[in-house]
């Protein structure tokens, strides 16, 4: 189990779109995969708890990532966010 | 039977008249009443099936998006049909059949009413706005579980105005726009779904008018103004009339600027200046290169400081400064280095109240006090001037001392950048804002340390006649025409052109059709306006000769007092702007 903190740098953070892209992401990998904002963590698999827990600009979150593929899923997962620019 | 107006907020402008269409949905009635054990697998048996009812019509939706919507807007569609594909809210509602025995309808129904509430609490504004996607996702569901059909405004056979309650993000991408000549809604305000969509797709529109459904019937005529923000249904002969006259002249005023956009602000004897937009986020971007924008003259900072709660990264001004440059291909974009203090408040930075805000701490005196904050925006900067042609811009300067301190910071940015290797614009050019008595007759002097010049007519004013502009008891003392003031915009503009640099302006005069001729004539460069003043200041001076306008400028610094200035103005305009070369002298 890998685990990275990661800083939101986008204006309008993981809304609808980009979260979506995310999911879509996370559900290409094996790994189960969690995301932890504050003190509340959920699935990276599921927009709507993305949507929910409101990830906005400036927000760190800790990516976690738990099986096979987990250093590719945190890498790629973690770039992603890295590259948001809108 | 009279005519019926109602009022509400104007969301996007222009104005339309035709049949009514009430998008109404019927009335669902929900099953309130526990059902029996025996029929729980059927109730998930009929929310699954709604389901997958309901996944079939939002693809449908999204492919019609990709087509008629940008790529952007289509893939939130992509994320409706993930939400509606949620596994955990697919958990919930089967947890509310099965261990509650409530129908299919009631458990979806309280889940995403749940949900969305959730959303609602969220700080950010933007995914608070979430709520409603998520609310028009569920009753998609609802209707399709209990069979029903979802209006929609799809298959309009006339061209329409649309009377609703509120538009949901799926009704207005269904929307078949060339039949939809304006709608108006019951709820919604400016920040609301509706009225982004409104003016993104340029269709008239009200939103927040209250009570329209129960005035209004199928097939009534209805006059929708968008600009007012009223909607009149049976509208009166004299009404009508009247709404025909404006929609022909909205017409005849769109094509003309249309032909204008790409035509240069040159006068009749071949003098041309430059036209530039006054931008405060780069979401106003849009609106730059329509009006047809030779460049961004202002480009406010202080929103990356004012919206956040915290002083913003370089990284995310970095973003910022490198969309704007992009965008903007190689025109020229004057950023404007913080101006801020006093009366704004900015998070972070634990400013206290003064009892002069426009006369204390604030822009380059705070920022030459705060080095470290003002060395983030400026290493920002200068890393996006790589990526187009930026400008900097110091306001509220005073004193050769404060530019020489500004710069010996930007030098030392550019010292920074250049050890760590990183790219940047190394003959980016520096002004700074005239907006100070002070600036303006020491300008002979301030212009031998930067390139250009732009004069801030709003506080020039307030600060040149000792009239605080936001004082009602003394607005009619609040007039950037005084001789006073336009004396020391003319010696600005002489002063750069004796070093052979310019001088541009980005205060509201610029973009004040009676003001322009004058300011050419007195000899200005540039002018920035917001973006859609900008083809009305270029017919003006496409129609005027420098000759002519030099002559007016000397009557004008000749003149003893505002009222006389005016109507020397008033004069000019009627009787000597040559007739249009567009023919459309009716316009202005």
């Amino acid at each position: 189990m890998i685990s990275r903190e990661i800083e939101i740098v986008n204006e309008t953070g993981l809304h609808t779109r980009p979260g979506n892209q995310f999911v879509k992401l996370a559900k290409t990998f094996e790994s189960e995969i969690t995301v932890r904002k504050g003190d509340r963590e959920f699935s990276g698999k599921s927009l709507l708890k993305l949507m929910k827990i409101g990830i906005s600009l400036g927000d760190r979150i800790l990516i976690t990532c738990s099986g096979e593929d987990e250093e590719t899923a945190l890498d790629e997962l973690c770039r992603f966010v890295a590259a948001l620019t809108e | 039977m009279g005519e019926i107006e109602v009022r509400g907020i104007s969301a996007s402008p222009g104005i339309g008249m035709g049949k009514v269409f009430r998008l109404e949905q019927k009335r669902l009635v929900i099953p309130e009443e526990e059902i029996p054990e025996e029929q729980v697998e059927q109730e998930i048996g009929r929310f699954l099936e709604g389901r997958r009812k309901a996944f079939e019509q939002l693809a449908g939706i999204h492919a019609r998006a990709v087509e008629n919507l940008s790529g952007e807007e289509a893939e939130v569609f992509e994320g409706h049909l993930e939400i509606l594909m949620d596994e955990d809210l697919e958990e919930e509602i089967k947890e509310r059949i099965g261990g509650y025995r409530f129908s299919a309808e009631k458990a979806l129904g309280e889940v995403f009413e749940e949900n969305a509430r959730e959303m609602e609490e969220l700080e950010n504004p933007y995914m608070r706005e979430r709520a409603a996607d998520l609310r028009d996702i569920g009753r998609r569901l609802l209707y399709a579980v209990a069979g029903e059909e979802l209006v929609s405004l799809d298959s309009l056979e006339e061209e329409v105005i649309v009377i609703a309650e509120d538009l949901t993000p799926s009704d207005t991408a269904q929307m078949d726009k060339k039949r939809i000549l304006g709608f108006a809604t019951e709820r919604g305000g400016l920040t609301s779904h509706v009225t982004i969509m409104a003016k993104s797709l340029e269709i008239p529109a009200v939103v927040g008018a209250g009570e329209l459904l129960s005035h209004c019937r199928d097939n009534q005529i209805a006059v929708l103004d968008g600009t007012a923000g009223s909607v009149v249904f049976d509208p009166r002969e004299e009404t009508r009339s009247a709404c025909g006259e404006k929609i022909s002249l909205l017409k005849k005023e769109r094509e003309f600027l249309d032909r204008l956009r790409d035509l240069p602000a040159e006068t009749l004897d071949g003098h041309r200046v430059e036209l530039c937009a006054n931008i405060g986020s780069e979401r106003e971007l849009e609106g730059v290169l329509s009006h047809g924008a030779e460049g961004i003259g202002l480009f406010r900072t202080e929103f990356l400081y004012m919206d956040k709660g915290r002083l913003p990264t370089e990284e995310e001004q970095f973003a910022v400064y490198r969309k704007v440059a992009e965008s903007l291909g190689g025109k020229g974009i004057i950023i404007r280095t913080l101006d801020i203090g006093g009366d704004k408040d900015v998070p972070g930075l634990g400013l206290q109240k003064e009892e002069n805000p426009f006369l204390g701490w604030r822009a380059v005196r705070m920022c030459l006090d705060l080095p470290e904050m003002f060395a983030l925006q400026l290493r920002a900067i200068l890393r996006a001037s790589h990526y187009g042609k930026l400008r900097i811009m110091y306001p509220m300067v005073i004193s050769l001392s404060e530019i020489r301190r500004l710069n010996a910071l930007l030098g030392k940015a550019k010292d920074d950048l250049r050890a760590a290797g990183v790219p940047f614009d190394e003959d980016i050019e520096v002004g700074i804002m005239i907006e100070t008595p002070a600036a303006a007759l020491t300008a002979h002097i301030l212009i031998r340390e930067v390139d250009f010049f732009s004069i801030g007519t709003n506080d020039l004013t307030q600060y040149t006649l000792a009239v605080d502009r936001g004082n009602e008891r003394i607005a009619d003392l609040y007039q950037p025409l005084h001789p006073a003031v336009l004396q020391l915009i003319h010696r600005v503009i002489l002063a750069s052109h004796e070093e052979g640099k310019w001088t541009g302006m980005c205060g509201e005069l610029a973009g004040d059709e009676r003001a322009a001729p004058l300011l050419l004539g007195m000899g200005l460069d540039e002018f920035s306006m917001s973006a859609g003043s900008i083809p009305r200041i270029k017919d003006i001076i496409r129609r005027s000769s420098r000759a002519d306008l030099r002559e007016l400028a000397v009557r004008v610094l000749n003149a003893g007092e505002s009222r006389e200035i005016l109507e020397i103005l008033k004069a000019y305009r009627s009787e000597s702007l040559s007739p249009g070369t567009q023919g459309q002298n009716d316009l202005i």
